[in-house]
């Protein structure tokens, strides 16, 4: 579905990224792990096109995406929810959740995605959508993502900061999705988080994938997990 | 005859009038700049220049193509706005990168230059423009003979700004509109083509100015200096209701107009100054306008 090989990034001078390797299938929920400054968000916004400049190949479906402006990108099936999560302010939510053009069939519709999350129905009348709590933005921004028909989505540090109760709430719908065909990548800091929805871990550092665990074997590895981490 | 504070009836209600079609200019202008600055971080100096271009281009459908006012006020708008979309194409949209002076210096330099043309083809003195038969005459309101076509450029002024604010703030072309003003690559993330928005919007913004000038044509005469003895008052009016604010630039064009008008009855000697020094108050009370946001 989504295979990067080589990627190189930078942000002016400096160089993020420097050849990142790894696949994500069909169907799959992976998790890119590691520790803060590794390169996790900018493999993200590279995959989306918005990191200025970048090399190597991201090919999604077989084709190849790196010289692709972002809205082309999005429009071949590709949707983030990132880490600052991106709800505007100057829009209420409902025009928040309405904001992303349908880009193929497919998406969910907003009935199924208010059964999803029944605290956004009550909010949809909020005039701004930055007055949402914190969980609740994370939820919209999840949310309007699902309406677009984009089957490979990328969710970047979706728990951050949010109570337990919502980190639950996300997990779940990170499973609901996954069942309903979506493909996820995933960035996490928090790997007992990732081991209850994810497939595969990528671990990265340093602007390179260094290992790949299966999450079945994710107990085994512990030990090195945490060194790799650091906690 | 009637007086209110010892002033002639007739004669306020004609300075209120004539500030409230000034007014409807204002708000039509600033709102394009405040459209144009939105989105593209460019304050248009040369909005003034793309007005008087709107005026010219009625004059010139009419003059060379007997094509009249009513017609003009759909096409003119139209051509200039697709000049507006090359400009940004060819020339403005190579600044994006680089600091607002830029553009404001640039902008600058195409009104002198287009301001320049016109002159040169057309001299200054102006040419008339006749009023549409259509238009003709005067309606007694009691209070005061208003003519027909003032009545007329505030009623399409009102109702082009209000157009132009539904649009922005309750369809959902204008809420990716705001939502591109605030977080572009985001909303282009999304699989909308920004800088085609951004193009078009810059004609928008354009068309407006034209739109106005058409309007403006047979009020003033159509010459090449029309736009610059307008914007400066219009960046004043642009500052006082605050940056890139669509409500703010609207009711501050109509009530610095309005103020305009007044100070025209009560205190003449000041009316050509009263708009700035409603701007220094306000810069000083409210350094972010009536009406913008904190910043």
């Amino acid at each position: 579905m989504l295979k990067i090989s080589g990627l190189n990034a930078w942000y002016g001078e400096s160089h993020v990224l420097h050849g990142v390797d790894f696949e994500v299938r069909e169907g799959e929920v992976v998790t890119l792990l590691g520790r803060n400054g590794a390169g996790k968000t900018t493999t993200m916004k590279s995959i989306m096109g918005l990191v200025p400049r970048r090399e190597g190949s991201i090919a999604y479906k077989g084709a190849e995406t790196i010289r692709m402006a972002s809205n082309k990108i999005a429009r071949a099936g590709i949707a983030i929810c990132p880490e600052e999560r991106g709800i505007f302010g100057s829009l209420s939510v409902t025009e928040n959740m309405m904001l992303p053009p349908i880009v193929a069939p497919g998406g969910l519709d907003l009935d199924t995605i208010y059964t999803l999350f029944p605290n956004l129905k009550e909010r949809a009348s909020t005039s701004q959508g930055t007055k949402l709590s914190g969980g609740e933005q994370q939820m919209l921004a999840i949310a309007r993502i699902l309406r677009t028909g984009a089957k490979m989505l990328l969710l970047d540090e979706p728990t951050e900061g949010l109570a337990p109760v919502i980190v639950q709430q996300i997990g779940r719908t990170i499973r609901e999705i996954k069942n309903r065909g979506f493909t996820v990548l995933l960035v996490e800091q928090n790997f007992r988080f990732a081991a209850t929805v994810a497939d595969r871990h990528y671990v990265m550092d340093h602007g390179v994938v260094i290992d790949m665990i299966p999450n079945h074997a994710l107990e085994a590895n512990m030990d090195k997990l945490h060194d790799y981490l650091g906690v | 005859m009637f007086t209110i504070l010892g002033i002639p009836g007739p004669l306020l209600f004609g300075q209120l009038l004539l500030g409230l079609i000034n007014g409807a200019f204002y708000a039509m202008l600033s709102l394009g700049l405040a459209v144009i600055f939105g989105m593209l971080n460019i304050i248009n100096f040369a909005h003034g220049a793309l007005f008087m271009m709107g005026a010219f281009v009625s004059w010139m459908l009419l003059e060379y193509v007997g094509i009249g006012y009513f017609p003009a006020l759909i096409l003119a708008p139209l051509i200039v706005g697709i000049f507006g979309l090359v400009l940004e194409r060819t020339i403005v949209s190579r600044l994006y990168k680089l600091d607002h002076i830029y553009g404001l210096l640039l902008t600058f330099g195409l009104a002198l230059v287009i301001e320049g043309l016109f002159r040169n083809g057309y001299g200054s003195s102006g040419m008339p423009y006749r009023i549409p038969a259509a238009l003709q005459g005067a309606t007694d309101l009691g209070f005061m003979f208003m003519p027909n076509y003032r009545g007329w450029v505030v009623l399409a002024a009102v109702v082009v700004c209000f157009l132009t604010w539904l649009i922005i703030e309750k369809t959902s072309l204008g809420a990716t509109l705001r939502a591109a003003t605030e977080n572009a690559p985001m909303v282009q993330a999304f699989g909308v083509n920004v800088p085609r928005m951004i193009s078009l919007t810059y004609a928008g913004g354009v068309a407006l100015a034209a739109f106005a000038g058409v309007l403006a044509a047979p009020i003033y005469s159509v010459n090449p200096n029309m736009g610059s003895s307008f914007i400066n008052t219009v960046f004043a009016v642009v500052v006082i209701g605050g940056m890139g604010s669509i409500l703010g630039s609207i009711l501050t064009g109509f009530g610095l107009g309005i103020v305009e008008g007044l100070t025209k009855v009560f205190y003449p000697q000041a009316s050509a100054t009263v708009v700035f020094l409603v701007m220094v108050i306000v810069l000083l009370a409210r350094p972010r306008g009536l009406f913008g946001k904190a910043v």
